[in-house]
């Protein structure tokens, strides 16, 4: 390890940062630990339940966590400082309204259904409510999309390696994705979640420390929008809401409806309810009431995420100004001035010594890792309990699953690995397979919905809802791609910019997807009510938390999150 | 807050890995202290390294006695 990481080094050419010994070996450190918790868990890992689904043996913690983790990749830690710095505070939409109130409705009111149903993928739910091809089309969407998104975040961390250290990309690519691949191959999910709890916390230790002493630097919160205000005379980058009135009052280019509408309803509830790279976290709970409350403590702390990921982003507004701002990608290229991309290694470089920019890197890696091994282990559960065994195998005897989850594991990473060096070659893929995955998202939520609050759903009408959702978002993303003035139609606005499309269009195509279920299933026959039982609301019967004192219940923790996340809204507002 | 039938909980490991991390980011900022580096970073008048690796060996030495596999017994 420790060879291969020199070797690394050895080939750095010009790069943002430089590691020092110390730093090395806090990364030495940090793969030595996940291999070992890998080879660790490979002997409590014996069959299908407990390489797909842990054993159905997490505490609340450690699912909330790992359920956090799970969407926490270094894209996102230097994705979103960077939209910090090019949006200002709007970018935390993306983390309060974005996720919390999707988050606490899983928790709520979706996760007894999941729970109950003993399903092992949100598309085994679909199977049981809808039949076959709702769950053939969800699952090989699912899939395929999965491990492509896995390939382009590959791609992408070994880029940011390369600009930020020098790392030669093949090593990064190779060294991350089999590390990944042998920790889960080794303890399946089990090993996967251990690791996200692991990498959550080295990300808050390695990431914590940027804001902390930007704002000693800036002179606290106050210090800091005094200085931006100075910087940027003419932007606003420090309200939350207020400037969201028209799309031109605000730098994103959205409208508040937007905002609610599309990113806090439909976008947020569809990833953080349906997609089943995080629901599967949840489902590995070891009771109905952990699972409940893993959500609501992933939450609590998708919360203060914006203190690591959306301040540095700030403070950059803050401290690089006039020769020294940051500027979009092209303009930095044409000026060699530093893109706002770099906001996050730039901060790590001015504040992090030997040794604690290790813990930085190791912070960036750890989140690129949770992300990745969240990818395969989707992948692996879906191909296994939702293509292979239903459509290829049935009956094969137990340990037959186990070893093919440890095979398609690998499989997954090698066309994650495959993906990353297409995407190389032709670089213009990445926005398209990102597109590929919105489109399924919005509407799987409207479809899922449906199918639990509603028994008068059937399974036509699921089926054709979905696909029909599905469609209607291709075509319009197709659309604005032919004739960019579409965006004024499907955004309802000629002043609304890039950033507002994927909002509406999620919105449309989810509206869509409940119009055709609603009118399709009104002129088809459902399923009797004791079909239904366990899966839909009003034909299962919930386990009463009566017994529970006040602070042991759900509910009680879900309002208080939801309490502090109306109070922090109205703060920043 | 581990599985039950797990010998050893994930805290156990966090606190070793964070309590390692604490000891080498500690010694490298008492290191700095005394020997000054060519080019110190903003604030290094902070001594970051020593009070942030501090914090990470009370951490890690926390959850290595709380979850330690021998005290669970």
């Amino acid at each position: 390890m420790a060879t291969a990481l020199a070797l690394i080094l050895s080939e750095a050419p010009a790069k943002l940062l430089s590691l020092t010994f110390i730093d090395v070996l806090i990364l030495v450190l940090y793969f030595v630990m996940i291999l070992g918790i890998g080879f660790y868990l490979k002997s409590y890992t014996t069959t299908s339940e407990d390489f797909f689904m842990a054993g159905r043996s997490m505490t609340a913690w450690v699912a909330g966590l790992s359920f956090l983790a799970a969407n926490l990749g270094s894209l996102e830690l230097m994705g979103w400082a960077a939209a910090a710095y090019q949006y200002g505070i709007l970018a935390t939409h993306w983390y309060w309204i974005g996720a919390i109130p999707a988050m606490l409705f899983l928790g709520i009111v979706m996760m007894p259904f999941y729970y109950i149903s003993k399903t092992h993928s949100v598309p085994g739910y679909l199977k049981l409510r809808y039949g076959e091809p709702a769950r053939v089309l969800s699952a090989v969407t699912f899939g395929v999309m999965t491990v492509m998104m896995s390939g382009i975040n590959i791609y992408s961390m070994a880029l940011v390696m390369k600009a930020i250290l020098g790392w030669n990309i093949n090593y990064s690519i190779w060294i991350s994705s089999l590390t990944v691949a042998a920790y889960v191959v080794l303890g399946g999910l089990r090993s996967a979640i251990f690791n996200e709890v692991l990498q959550f916390v080295l990300i808050w230790l390695g990431a914590m420390l940027i804001p902390i002493i930007g704002l000693v630097e800036t002179g606290g919160w106050s210090g800091m929008v005094a200085r931006i205000h100075q910087n940027f005379p003419n932007g606003n980058y420090t309200h939350l809401w207020s400037t969201l009135g028209h799309f031109s009052d605000n730098p994103m280019g959205v409208h508040w409806t937007g905002i609610v509408l599309g990113l806090g309803f439909v976008i947020s509830f569809g990833y953080w309810t349906t997609d089943f790279l995080v629901v599967q976290r949840v489902l590995t709970a070891r009771d109905l009431r952990s699972a409940k409350m893993a959500p609501i403590i992933g939450a609590s702390f998708k919360m203060i995420v914006p203190f690591i990921v959306i301040l540095p982003g700030l403070l950059g507004l803050a401290i690089f100004s006039g020769d020294h701002r940051l500027v979009g990608e092209s303009q930095a290229v044409a000026t060699g001035l530093h893109s706002y991309n770099e906001v996050l290694p730039l901060m790590l470089a001015r504040y992090c010594g030997p040794g604690l920019l290790g813990l930085g890197i190791t912070a960036l890696l750890a989140g690129f890792m949770s992300g990745m091994a969240g990818n395969v282990s989707a992948f692996a559960t879906v191909w296994t309990y939702d293509i292979y065994r239903p459509l290829i195998r049935k009956d094969a005897p137990d340990s037959h699953y186990l070893s093919m989850g440890r095979w398609c594991t690998i499989l997954g990473v090698l066309i994650s690995i495959g993906t990353a060096y297409f995407v190389m070659q032709f670089l213009s893929i990445m926005d398209y397979v990102q597109a590929l995955f919105s489109f399924f998202i919005a509407p799987l939520f409207g479809t899922v919905i449906l199918g639990m609050l509603w028994k008068r759903t059937t399974s036509a009408g699921g089926f054709w809802g979905l696909l029909a959702g599905t469609l209607s978002s291709v075509g319009m993303w197709l659309w604005v791609k032919i004739d960019p003035h579409a965006l004024t139609y499907i955004a309802l606005s000629p002043k609304a910019r890039d950033m507002a499309e994927n909002m509406y269009r999620g919105l449309w195509s989810w509206i869509i997807c409940v119009v055709v279920t609603v009118i399709i299933s009104l002129m088809t026959t459902p399923k009797p009510a004791s079909e239904l039982n366990g899966l839909v609301y009003g034909c299962t019967e919930i386990p009463s938390e009566g017994h529970l004192s006040l602070y042991q219940r759900p509910i009680f923790w879900a309002t208080i999150v939801a309490v502090i996340f109306v109070i922090l809204n109205v703060v920043f507002w | 807050m581990h599985a039950e039938d797990e010998r050893i909980s994930i805290w156990f490991f966090i606190g070793m890995l964070v309590f390692a991390y604490g000891i080498v980011i500690t010694a490298a900022g008492i290191y700095e202290i005394f020997v000054r580096p060519a080019h110190p970073v903003v604030l290094a008048s902070l001594h970051a390294g020593v009070w942030w690796g501090a914090f990470m060996l009370i951490l890690g030495g926390f959850y290595l006695y709380k979850f330690s596999p021998k005290k669970e017994k």
